[in-house]
């Protein structure tokens, strides 16, 4: 059972805790999908945060890029938008969806690298203060956003972009495997939240165990001392940009396969500013305190939205950043990847 | 170039010389300021041209004076430090310190790097809490006072690396001093009342006193950020100054200055002193702190290892083998690179 | 990013032949000292020393009809300055609303240094307040016949109301946020703004949801036979004074309002506060500001303009949906903002004329001098014009269009003049030979007060008696240890 299904339309602000109490095992795994979007998002803003002290407004704009990225893989494959699933198998369906992933990383990490070169190193050449940089996102996002909107269509002919969504390529269809607790896994579940363990299971590895992990760490406590060690800032600063798109594009794939028709120029915006929730609510700057937040904002909105109503979904996730926040002003597993500053 | 380069007047002689700008500085900027030396062109102005009643040193003098009530009298303990420790962790930066402040001298509170000069700063302007013992100002004790309650209690201080309101210019940043003591907020500020602009006229009026008080009168209207580093650290305690403190902390304010600015900046202190405030100097160079304070504080690991006057203190063979073989030009850690 | 230490600047301008060979170590990074910030130079800062320079009626002389040509520039009809996809007057009107938001987004933003991406919030609240008071389908219409207040009065009644409501909204979401650091206050703010939308079109019975609330209530005024709802209803379209152009009115009004009181508020404690927070909170807090009860003031300010801009944009659409206060338009005020010049009041307003103005410009033209344009095409690419604009903007000129110079003070312009004199003399023989022509004075207490200083008169310390400095002042001195 879906959790729509049980969500019943309340006029005002309803209060139905007995329906979370019925279906918490169904919202959490559901919530856990979501979850695991959101924290590979917040990645992105996380590190970049602890590296340059920025928050990269343009981030969701990235992650925008990545759908639309994973979608024209899928249309270069021979894929159309017919609503069909695709059924030649479990193991082409995996390698077809791999490749969509792929490409979605490729372009949602060129997009973020080029970003970086484009809007922030000047910026930084400058030593502009930090609200410039935030400015210059906004704008950056702007004009990703507009591209998509105006230019890419008339790049690709139409087939790319514009004023409506994308009809979605379902190489998945949903469809229940097994259940825990009574509640519905299906196959959609299990192929977000492994894939999406993998990639947060790498990353951590990379930060934490190579060279350039280490480079990383190193910067982003000490930026000046680090340079003198013989980090290369700017090498490192370009990893980071890296690193965040390439999960913001792989995060795009998932996130499509859950909620198939968000292909839109727009598309990001909300989806990143609760991965930016998410990465403060576990403690900007710390990587593992991104995919918590992550987890934990999926999984809690789940519930909010069964107790006060589907369309208070985002107002819980707002309420719930404003309050932890309130009572732990650096997230849950504070700031770890970089200092904390006064 | 004259005795006291770029710094202040014959101190608090009155009749002497007079604080004005042709006194304390005329030779000395023109030559400093020529066209062309730098991107920034500076202004200079020259205040006694708009007020005419500052190029009168003693009238100076009884602006900047202090005239807040005080319940200590001359002579007697303003700021007592009561068995302060404060403890970071496991390290106790502050073990057990007890001495006081008198109303009406300059104190000076020395100590090897580590000694805890700076906590001790710190807890009594309410950066930090003390874990025991309390801080004890005028009779009241700083217990649960915030940082700008504690100035406007009467401690002002300086920092030790500059933190100026780089945008605003000099006046302001002196305005901004005399805020501490203002009694109208916004509702006054918006409907402009009498006395709201009574407290704007007076604040700008003693904010220009104190500007020629320390010296730098004539970049009253520069940025803060365009003034040379010593000009900076004038302007830091004209803006103490402001708040009309019963103690004024300067943290070591001659750091970077070379001895003549050293020299210059003695005469400052001590003419603040004899304005009638009382002067705490935490200072790592010896011969400064012998020159101008009236007692010394030594801390060396968090402990009070000598208290009493210049001389004593700098015979006592405490204090001696705390800073042994180190003579006292190796303590003064700043570079002679500043402007003279 | 690393903020600039004076404490390393030891390479003040030293005099002598090695000087101009010297770096000055001591400037700060290149977008941090723009070559507008820098003291005095420039067409601009020519015209602002005029400015500065002249006596307050010589200033409301050429103020005031400027503001008149201003608030007459949509009936003019001016060939190319006039749009023509739009009515000119429309576009106005949204113009001074958008200047509205600026002036308090900026009291935010520019002055206090408080990144608010969540502005459209208090928009929306002010927006909202006066329609669910006055639609006759809210069910908390107070207007006739449900209600007691007669339709002619409602908008001005609702007004003080839909301004305090924004004002508690500005505390209320202010005393938790405001203790938090910078970066979080913008991403709560921006949830704050989502939160009040997603309210509005959430909580259907008091708002209306998605169909939002109609026949919000407007001025009645100037009622006459064709215009049976007065000059402010929508239905006065048309004619040069269409209700674009009354609401245009009735902005600038409220505008040089706001102007006047933040004016008031910049040049006293309050304005030195948020600048000095902007600077270096904890120093500031050190030197004695509350700087927690002065950033909630700028939060409460800010936010009781914006909901003056909204009771306006409510009484002058008569209609409020949700789609209307998107987080979008977060962005575009803080455009506006930044666009101008943070921290300028006159550049923010700018700013929000260019944001209006610009892709109304385009609107519906096919030509301009003579060259055939796509307008609706460049219109509609406003948000990609934007977005380019503002990212480099902020590579060349991070500061706006109209960079800060803000006055802080009320009283002592006559010094500020001085120093300007000293400058203009500079030609002739740099600063320091403008130095020595200012005889010393002759350092007597006989010249105060003396008739050649401009301005207010030097107070406190003039011949009408020492004042309590002055006085209490000696005895301090006397009892001093000596």
């Amino acid at each position: 059972m879906l959790v729509h299904d049980v969500l019943a339309a309340d006029p005002l602000i309803g209060f139905d805790l007995a329906a979370l109490g019925r279906n918490f095992w169904a919202l959490t795994v559901d919530g856990l999908t979501y979850g695991a979007v959101y924290a590979l998002v917040a990645v992105g803003y996380t590190l970049v945060y602890g590296v340059l002290r920025l928050i990269n407004f343009a981030h969701s704009e990235i992650f925008m890029l990545g759908m639309f990225g994973q979608y024209a893989t899928l249309l270069a494959l021979g894929f159309y938008p017919s609503g069909d699933a695709f059924d030649k198998g479990i193991l082409l369906t995996v390698l077809y969806l791999g490749i969509a992933m792929i490409g979605g990383m490729v372009v949602a990490g060129g997009a973020a690298v080029g970003l970086e070169r484009v809007a922030y190193r000047p910026l930084r050449k400058r030593g502009a203060p930090s609200l410039v940089f935030l400015i210059t996102a906004i704008g950056a996002s702007f004009v990703i956003q507009e591209f998509v909107h105006f230019v890419l269509p008339a790049l690709t002919g139409g087939e790319l972009g514009g004023v409506n969504a994308e009809q979605p390529i379902r190489l998945v269809e949903p469809e229940v495997q097994f259940q825990i607790f009574g509640a519905n896994v299906t196959n959609v579940t299990l192929i977000i939240i492994f894939s999406a363990l993998i990639l947060a299971l790498a990353t951590d590895m990379f930060i934490n165990r190579t060279k350039f992990g280490r480079g990383i760490r190193a910067v982003a406590q000490d930026p000046v001392t680090a340079t003198l060690m013989g980090v290369s800032r700017e090498r490192i600063i370009m990893l980071t940009f890296l690193i965040g798109g390439i999960l913001a594009g792989a995060a795009a794939l998932l996130y499509t396969l859950r909620v198939p028709n968000g292909i839109i120029y727009s598309g990001g915006f909300i989806l990143g500013i609760k991965a930016f929730s998410a990465a403060v609510l576990g403690g900007i700057g710390n990587l593992r305190g991104a995919l918590l937040g992550g987890l934990l904002l999926g999984v809690m909105e789940n519930y909010g939205q069964v107790v006060f109503g589907t369309e208070w979904r985002d107002v819980v996730a707002f309420v719930l950043l404003i309050v932890v926040l309130m009572f732990r002003p650096t997230g849950i597993l504070g700031e770890s990847l970089g200092r904390a500053r006064a | 170039m004259s005795n006291e380069p770029g710094g202040m007047g014959a101190g608090g002689d009155v009749g002497d010389a007079h604080l004005s700008l042709s006194a304390d500085a005329g030779e000395p900027m023109a030559e400093k300021y020529l066209p062309g030396a730098g991107l920034d062109e500076p202004v200079l102005v020259d205040v006694t041209e708009v007020r005419p009643e500052l190029a009168d040193a003693a009238l100076v003098d009884e602006i900047v004076a202090a005239d807040r009530e005080v319940l200590a009298e001359v002579g007697e303990p303003l700021l007592k430090m009561e068995d302060v420790s404060v403890v970071f962790g496991g390290l106790t930066a502050l073990d057990s310190v007890t001495f006081d402040i008198r109303r009406g001298e300059i104190l000076g509170l020395i100590g090897p790097n580590g000694a805890g000069k700076t906590t001790a700063f710190n807890a009594m302007t309410g950066v930090y809490r003390p874990t025991r013992g309390q801080v004890r100002f005028d009779g009241q004790v700083l217990g649960k006072a915030k940082r700008n309650q504690i100035t406007r209690l009467g401690i002002a201080r300086t920092f030790q690396n500059i933190r100026l309101f780089n945008e605003m210019t000099a006046l302001e940043n002196v305005v901004v001093g005399t805020d501490a003591r203002h009694r109208t907020s916004v509702p006054g500020a918006l409907l402009r009342t009498r006395r709201h602009r009574q407290e704007e006229r007076d604040a700008i009026d003693r904010s220009m006193a104190i500007l020629e008080f320390v010296g730098v009168g004539a970049r009253a209207t520069e940025k803060a950020r365009n003034l040379s580093y010593g000009e900076q650290r004038r302007l830091e305690i004209a803006r103490a100054l402001a708040t009309e403190p019963k103690l004024l902390c300067l943290d070591e304010p001659a750091a970077g200055f070379n001895p003549a600015e050293k020299e210059a900046l003695m005469d400052l202190i001590r003419h603040i002193r004899d304005d009638g405030y009382t002067v705490l100097l935490i200072e790592h160079d010896m011969r400064l702190v012998r020159g101008v304070t009236d007692r010394i504080v030594v801390l060396e690991f968090g402990k009070v290892i000598a208290d009493g006057s210049p001389e004593d203190v700098t015979s006592d063979p405490k204090v001696i083998a705390a800073y042994l073989g180190v003579p006292d030009e190796e303590l003064a850690e700043g570079d002679a690179d500043a402007p003279a | 990013m690393s903020t600039s230490t004076p404490a390393e600047n030891d390479g003040a301008p030293v005099p002598g032949p090695a000087a101009p060979a010297r770096p000055r170590p001591e400037l700060p990074p290149a977008g941090q000292t723009p070559v507008g910030q820098r003291p005095h130079g420039g067409a601009g800062d020519r015209l602002r020393l005029w400015w500065d320079a002249l006596a307050r009626p010589a200033q409301w002389a050429f103020g005031a009809p400027f503001v008149l040509f201003i608030a007459l520039l949509p009936i003019l009809n001016i060939p190319v300055l006039t749009t023509v996809g739009t009515n000119f007057g429309a576009v106005m009107a949204q113009f001074g609303m958008y200047a509205l938001i600026a002036i308090g987004l900026n009291v935010v933003v520019g002055q206090a240094g408080l990144l608010d991406l969540g502005y459209v919030g208090f928009y929306a609240i002010g927006a909202y307040t006066l329609a669910i008071l006055t639609s006759p389908d809210s069910p908390w219409n107070v207007t006739q016949p449900e209600g007691w207040l007669s339709d002619d009065w409602a908008w001005l009644a609702v007004l003080p109301v839909a301004v305090a409501i924004t004002a508690m909204s500005g505390l209320v979401l202010g005393s938790p946020t405001l203790r938090l650091r910078g970066d979080y206050l913008a991403i709560v703010t921006l949830g704050f703004g989502e939160i009040v939308r997603l309210l509005a079109d959430n909580l259907d019975e008091i708002t209306g949801g998605g169909q939002g609330l109609k026949s919000v209530a407007y001025p009645r005024l100037g009622v006459t036979e064709e215009l049976p709802n007065g000059v402010f209803s929508a239905g006065n379209v048309g004619s040069t004074l269409n209700s674009g152009v009354w609401w245009f009115w009735l902005s600038l009004v409220f505008i040089i309002i706001s102007l006047l009181l933040v004016g008031n508020l910049e040049r006293s404690r309050v304005g030195r506060a948020w600048v000095a927070i902007r600077e270096d909170e904890d120093a500031a807090e050190i030197m004695g500001v509350p700087t927690f009860k002065f950033k909630l003031w700028a939060f409460v300010i800010g936010a009781s303009i914006g909901g003056v801009s909204g009771a306006i944009y409510a009484g002058q659409v008569q209609f409020v949906i949700p789609t209307n206060f998107n987080i979008i338009n977060s962005v575009l005020f803080l455009c506006a903002v930044v666009l101008g010049g943070q921290g300028n009041k006159l550049g923010v307003i700018l700013g929000a004329f260019i944001i209006v103005y610009l892709p109304n410009f385009f609107l519906g033209r096919t030509s301009l001098f003579g060259i055939p344009i796509d307008g609706n095409a460049i219109a509609n690419y406003k948000y990609l014009f934007f977005g380019v604009a503002l990212m480099v903007l902020m590579i060349f000129r991070p500061q706006g269009l109209i960079p800060v110079r803000q006055k802080l003070l009320t009283y002592g312009r006559e010094l500020y003049v001085a120093a300007r004199r000293t400058l203009a003399k500079m030609p002739d023989g740099g600063p320091q030979a403008a130095y020595a022509t200012s005889a010393p004075a002759s350092g007597t207490v006989g010249t105060v007060g003396t008739p050649g200083s401009s301005g207010p008169a030097p107070t406190g310390h003039g011949p009408d008696g020492p004042d309590e400095n002055g006085a209490t002042g000696n005895d301090t001195t006397d009892g001093g240890n000596r």
